[in-house]
């Protein structure tokens, strides 16, 4: 072989024609633009959050604990503190707060801290300067939606409990809560002295002790984790550290990670196929001058590598101009994902991920270029005297088989390195083996059903145009695969983007309750109820709540089921320990699914003992099924129960949920308070319902979480639209592929076009024998890549991403009505200058 | 007179450069002759034969050809036109590759509507051009001679007034050349087709009535051939 001829030869033929293939190259540079803005934000989101992870903590070490820190460990903080190191508390508790300046009243988050606290960062405060002065000299900061919901100014008074509190100023940025966090539950900030003196915590309250420690020195805080785990574990304490928090932020990000991992394989696939369409259309174009230079002796070798070297310079070209869009969409993607990210991202370059994406960029089109590429190898001389010359004879081609291995391990690999998992890469790279494999087959046997039921009576226009489909040279199975293909990756996404969406729509729906009322006595019920405006009564369910540990299951208590360190069937302390607030019902909820056992109505031998239903994850940890007995303690009296079903339940459904569900009547004369959830259109009604409600019964409290649901649409909306931005790349990228497979066959159309109007046809009759091929290979086509799309995305949707199925129907009919209209479409317009020049410029030999 | 061409001029931009191929050529057929065109290569012949059939727009001048102005229609009137009057067989055949023979030869008619009226005539044409075995083939399974006989079948099948021939018989040899010239001069004969014809055989030449011999885009001989 004569490489530097090679060289010279890539380098002159690629001055001609590489221009109008080079188009279609756009189809890698969008594949890489997405892998390099996915990769480059995954990394920037993960970096910020790790360098901000102090800040995000607003500490290195925190305990925390739902009850107040037991003496062992306020032992072990006090003796830390002794020998230097920066401690403050926190304490976190719900309480109704009134504002009479407004008569407003409002459940609000309320936090008591120490002086210190954070220490890392700073709180921005209006008027500035008051964090922490104002809270240690008795007054009160408070968020500035609280200002909102309360209507009431800074110098106002609040009622918080015993105490009447002046708002100092209103807590602009503290840094260790995420913005929409505020939004949602606002919340208010005193000193601990003052929590005290409002009497708000009494034994049994509700509420979250936290102790911030200052450890800077990564060795000590490891001594500190090894010397007291054992403590913390059975004290119940949560023991969290910077580092940790940021990992377990940085993977509550990842919500998107298996859809932006299906975007960027769907998007650089896309990229390979486009690639290969182009490398044919070029190959195609340079078949003379390759049979030319056979002629005059140039090596197979030679002419191989010559085409090569451009399929890598313009994989090259377009992968490099793929890294510098990925880097634009990296700096979009934080601004359109603002307020929905834990910290603020600051998009960096990643050498990583621009280099892996120019390398795969190049890769993938160097392994699609090959297949057709070897066609090259293939021209014969005889081509250069016979124009029409076939080689009919298709022989067994080691090369070639040895081009589509090279294709299935690329595929295969991209799998592996895009899915979250190995196995599920692989389990991708199968499917998509699969749809090819199906697409190429639908193909085949069109070109054989065509000519099997040929249209013989049909006009003239319309014969030639079907003929064209399994005639020598139809392009019936490449473009099956490539449009077929095309249209399935971007039905696919599409789809799994409508359920996504559809998903994040139906837990915030429209008629959903949004208020929340608890601490109702039971006489209270319907007394609360009259206060309702009349058009929510109705709708407003009042359900019990029981307070009740377990005692037993199966008879043996608890303390003796955990002492069994050994034991398979050892409860989680969780589970076991904890206070269970239990209700009865008479139906499942909306949120409820049955996966395991019957409803009341369901017969059931229980030996006279009352049924009761679990949650899974409860079941789960407390090694029981149904069938199983536990015995609970209700107010000092027993009751055994046996487990009669398992309920799977949706906890970000924001509806009244519980783990373990009574039979209705067992829990009757039991202690209980109520809550109610109702749902009151309007803001007005609601502010009114709740300043009666404190009039008329100050215990109850209500929570409006109407303004939550605002807040959470917000950060829903902004991530749709970086779904739908995201899911638009692999569109584009999808109507490139189309443009350049149909451009394979544009010359050879033109071609025929010219001559048939030397021949005497008309413009009319030209356009009606391509639409007939284009339009017949365009619905088909893409019907056949949408249906898979539909099977792959029924499969996934559950699967992978855990949401409901959707059929979207009418999406999915706009994709087939516009990509058949735009292969018609494209297909003609390669053919439009035949059909206004003078054809003898086509015909003439070159 | 079935061709009348005034002052054509055909001029393409090469490489930003003006380049005339074609130099005010007056040329006038009677009906029912046989016109050869001989000159050297380059010298315009094809370009001009394309410009008399319509193929291609002239810089300046007109053609009227059976007494209609084509450059003063559009392309699909010219193409009709052609459909109608006009047959042409190409320097290298062009048959459409995905058409049998048979389909290939019956194109202008179909154009028409006519195929499946005068699908005896196609099959006839290809029987007197020595291909009733090879109808069903396709082009890339015919040699050059065959396809080139296919071509010929084609531009006779709709009987035109006017058949335009660029070196009809480059691609064959003695054998077959004589039986597509004679079949030529029959066609002319018979159907009283007007014939011009590029060529570089002299002795072909010298079967026509008249030989016209071009020479850088110019006419610079127009005598009575042998056939005359
Ligand atoms: N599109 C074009 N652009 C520039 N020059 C052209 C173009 N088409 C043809 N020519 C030039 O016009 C001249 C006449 O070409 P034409 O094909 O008519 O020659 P010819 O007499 O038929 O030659 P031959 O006997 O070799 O077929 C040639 O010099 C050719 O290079
Ligand atoms: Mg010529």
């Amino acid at each position: 072989m004569r490489f530097g001829f090679a060289v010279r030869l890539a380098a002159r033929e690629s001055r001609h024609g590489i221009r109008r293939v080079g188009v279609y190259m756009a189809s890698i540079t969008l594949g890489v633009a997405a892998l390099v803005a996915i990769h480059s934000f995954r990394d920037d989101v993960a970096r910020s959050v790790r360098e901000q992870a102090e800040i995000l903590l607003g500490a290195d070490v925190r305990l925390a604990s739902n009850r107040p820190l037991p003496d062992s460990v306020t032992r072990i903080v006090d003796s830390l503190s002794a020998a230097g190191v920066a401690v403050a508390r926190v304490t976190t508790t719900g309480s109704m707060v009134l504002a009479p300046a407004s008569g407003d009243v409002r459940l609000i988050q309320l936090q008591a801290v120490e002086p210190g606290y954070p220490f890392y960062g700073s709180v921005r405060t209006s008027p500035s300067g008051e964090w922490p002065i104002a809270l240690t000299e008795g007054g009160v900061l408070v968020d500035p939606a609280v200002l909102t919901q309360l209507r009431v100014d800074l110098g106002d008074t609040l009622v918080v409990g015993r105490e009447r509190l002046i708002i100092r100023g209103a807590v602009d940025d503290l840094p260790t809560t995420l913005g929409y966090q505020t939004a949602v539950g606002p919340r208010i900030y005193v000193s601990p002295a003052t929590l005290a003196s409002a009497g708000l915590l009494t034994t049994g309250s509700l509420a979250r002790y936290q102790a911030f420690l200052r450890i800077p020195d990564p060795e000590a805080r490891q001594a500190l984790v090894t010397r007291y785990e054992d403590v913390f574990e059975q004290t119940r304490v949560r023991f969290s550290t910077a580092d940790g928090q940021a990992q377990e932020l940085s993977s509550s990000v990842e919500f998107m990670g298996e859809f932006l991992a299906l975007v960027g394989l769907g998007a650089l696939l896309l990229g390979g196929i486009g690639v290969a369409s182009a490398i044919h259309v070029y190959v195609k174009e340079r078949r003379p001058s390759v049979a030319v230079l056979r002629c005059l002796g140039a090596r197979q070798a030679t002419l191989f590598t010559a085409y090569l070297l451009q399929a890598a310079g313009m994989g090259l070209a377009g992968s490099a101009a793929g890294v510098v869009l990925g880097v634009l969409v990296q700096r979009v993607l934080p601004w359109a994902l603002a307020g929905v990210l834990p910290v603020a991202v600051t998009p960096r370059i990643s050498l990583v991920a621009v280099s892996a994406g120019l390398g795969i960029g190049v890769w993938v089109s160097v392994m699609f270029a090959l297949v057709p590429l070897l066609e090259v190898r293939n021209v014969p001389p005889l081509q250069a005297l016979r124009r029409d010359f076939e080689d009919a004879t298709r022989r067994r081609d080691p090369a070639r088989v040895g081009a589509y291995l090279g294709v299935l391990g690329t595929v295969v690999l991209l799998c592996v390195i895009e899915a979250p998992e190995v196995g599920l890469g692989l389990g991708f790279a199968g499917g998509l083996s699969v749809v090819v494999a199906l697409l190429a087959g639908f193909g085949w046997s069109l070109t054989h059903v065509v000519r099997r039921f040929f249209p013989s009576g049909a006009p003239y226009p319309i014969r030639q145009g079907v003929s064209n489909l399994f005639r020598p040279r139809n392009q019936t199975v490449s473009l099956t695969v490539a449009l077929g293909f095309g249209t399935f990756v971007v039905g696919t996404i599409i789809q799994i983007q409508g359920s996504l969406l559809d998903d994040l729509r139906v837990s915030f729906g429209e008629d959903r309750p949004n208020v929340l009322l608890f601490d109702i006595q039971e006489d209270q019920v319907d007394g609360v109820r009259a206060l309702l405006p009349e058009t929510s009564r109705g709708g407003a369910t009042a359900t019990p709540l029981v307070s009740s540990r377990i005692v037993a299951i199966h008879g043996r208590s608890i303390a003796d089921l955990r002492a069994d360190t050994a034991s398979v069937d050892r409860p989680e302390g969780w589970a076991s320990r904890r206070e269970y607030r239990n209700t009865s019902r008479v139906e499942l909820g909306p949120a409820e699914a049955l996966v395991e056992g019957g409803w009341w109505d369901d017969p059931m031998e229980t030996g006279g003992l009352p049924r009761v239903s679990l949650e899974e994850d409860v079941a789960e940890s407390l090694r029981v099924g149904v069938g199983d007995r536990i015995t609970w303690n209700v107010a000092g009296v027993e009751i055994e129960s046996m487990v009669s079903s398992i309920r799977q339940v949706d906890w970000e459904r924001l509806e009244p949920n519980f783990f373990a569900v009574f039979e209705p009547g067992v829990l009757d004369g039991a202690p209980q308070t109520v809550i109610m959830v109702a749902r009151l259109e309007d803001a007005e009604e609601r502010a009114v319902f709740q300043r009666s409600l404190v009039g008329a019964f100050p215990n109850v409290s209500a929570l409006d979480f109407s303004r939550a649901q605002l807040a959470i649409d917000a950060v829903l909306s902004r991530v749709r639209q970086a779904i739908a931005f995201l899911g638009a790349f692999s569109a584009m990228a999808g109507m490139v592929v189309l443009m350049g497979s149909l451009s394979a066959s544009a010359s050879q159309r033109m071609r025929e076009a010219a001559l048939l109007k030397t021949l005497g046809a008309r413009r009319g009759q030209i356009l009606r024998i391509l639409l007939v091929e284009y339009v017949a290979l365009g619905t088909l086509a893409t019907a056949t890549g949408l249906v898979l799309a539909v099977i792959a995305s029924a499969v996934m949707v559950p699967t992978l991403f855990q949401v409901a199925f959707h059929l979207h129907a009418g999406t999915l009919a706009a994709i087939w009505v516009s990509v058949a209209v735009l292969t018609a479409g494209v297909g003609l317009l390669g053919s439009r200058r035949v059909l206004t020049q003078p054809p003898l410029e086509v015909l003439r030999d070159r | 007179m079935i061709i009348q061409a005034h002052g054509l001029e055909k001029t393409y931009l090469s490489g930003g450069h003006p380049l005339t191929v074609l130099r005010d050529v007056d040329l006038e057929v009677a009906p029912e002759s046989f016109v050869a065109v001989v000159g050297p290569s380059g010298s315009g012949k094809t370009t001009l034969l394309g410009l008399l059939a319509g193929l291609d727009r002239p810089t300046r001048g007109r053609v009227i050809l059976d007494g209609v102005d084509i450059f003063a229609s559009t392309e699909d009137e010219r193409a009709e036109f052609r459909a109608r009057r006009v047959g042409f067989v190409f320097q290298s055949f062009h048959l459409l590759p995905t058409l049998t023979a048979l389909e290939n030869v019956l194109v202008p008619l179909e154009l028409r509507g006519e195929g499946r009226e005068h699908r005896d005539r196609a099959v006839d044409l290809l029987a007197r051009v020595g291909l009733s075995g090879r109808m069903e083939h396709y082009p890339s399974q015919l040699s050059g001679g065959e396809q080139q006989r296919v071509a010929l079948a084609r531009a006779f099948v709709h009987r035109p007034r006017i058949l335009f021939a660029d070196e009809p018989t480059g691609n064959l040899d003695g054998e077959t050349e004589k039986g597509v010239v004679s079949i030529l001069e029959e066609l002319n004969r018979e159907s009283r087709t007007t014939l011009v014809l590029v060529t570089h055989d002299l002795s072909l030449a010298e079967r026509a009535h008249r030989i016209v011999a071009l020479a850088n885009g110019e006419i610079v001989s127009d005598r009575p051939g042998g056939g005359a």
